[in-house]
């Protein structure tokens, strides 16, 4: 369920399976969009049914990837805490979007 | 945290202005300031200048404030509203052209990660863009 390594050097992958009831709607999409902007990285994210990645920190790109129940959302991420983000955002997915206000 | 551009949520309706501006506040979270304002002074349909300013005013931001619109009037009456602002303000306030609710939801995440004024506007008008 969660995987997290090192390929071609500089880019960090992970993937996790999305245990959200709903899927990957409205409020799910605004958290990761605030946790990706938190990390300097690249980050791009698509679930593994569509090839297409997409830009992590783009909210309005996030909330049209409609990922249903139970299926794998990839991360990519690139720069120096490239590998911090993915942790991150595997984590976050994997705990079903947790509140966590500041 | 350091400053994020401000919200401010202008409808025809007060209901409609305060359930967007909750929708932001528990989508988004608290870092972000968000005010609203709604009706005509009677309690009926409408929008007004002051009450545009006030909001402005209490959502203020030394990074600026972003302001959402609905219909026709609400458009023409806030940008009256930032004219009318002290001038040290007024090139501090942008009206988007965006869906009101989603402008707002989209415009509050991207303020709150520190974005500036220029970059929370563009992402709430990548929704009318297409």
């Amino acid at each position: 369920m969660l995987e997290t390594r090192k390929a071609n050097g500089e880019v960090i992958t992970g993937s996790v399976k999305l245990i959200h009831a709903a899927g990957m709607h409205a409020r799910p999409a605004v958290k990761l969009t605030k946790l990706a902007k938190r990390f300097q990285a690249q980050i791009s994210v698509r679930t593994s049914a569509t090839a297409e990645w997409i830009n992590a920190k783009s909210v309005s790109k996030i909330m049209t990837l409609r990922a249903a129940r139970d299926s794998v959302i990839e991360f990519e991420a690139s720069g120096e805490d490239a590998e911090a983000a993915v942790a991150a955002l595997v984590e976050l997915v994997a705990a079903d979007f947790p509140d966590s206000d500041p | 945290m350091s400053d994020t551009v401000g919200i401010v949520i202008v409808s025809h309706s007060k209901d409609i202005a305060k359930g967007t501006a909750d929708m932001v506040r528990q989508m988004v979270g608290s870092e972000v300031k968000v005010a609203f304002c709604g009706g005509d002074p009677d309690g009926g349909l409408g929008t007004n200048v002051s009450f545009i300013i006030d909001a402005i005013n209490n959502a203020w931001s030394p990074k600026g404030v972003a302001i959402l619109v609905d219909l026709g009037g609400a458009e023409t009456n806030s940008e009256m509203a930032v004219e009318m602002l002290e001038s040290d303000r007024r090139n501090m306030v942008v009206v988007c052209n965006a869906p009101i609710v989603e402008g707002a939801v989209m415009a509050a995440t991207e303020a709150a990660g520190g974005s500036s004024l220029d970059e929370v506007r563009a992402v709430a008008e990548e929704l009318s863009a297409s």
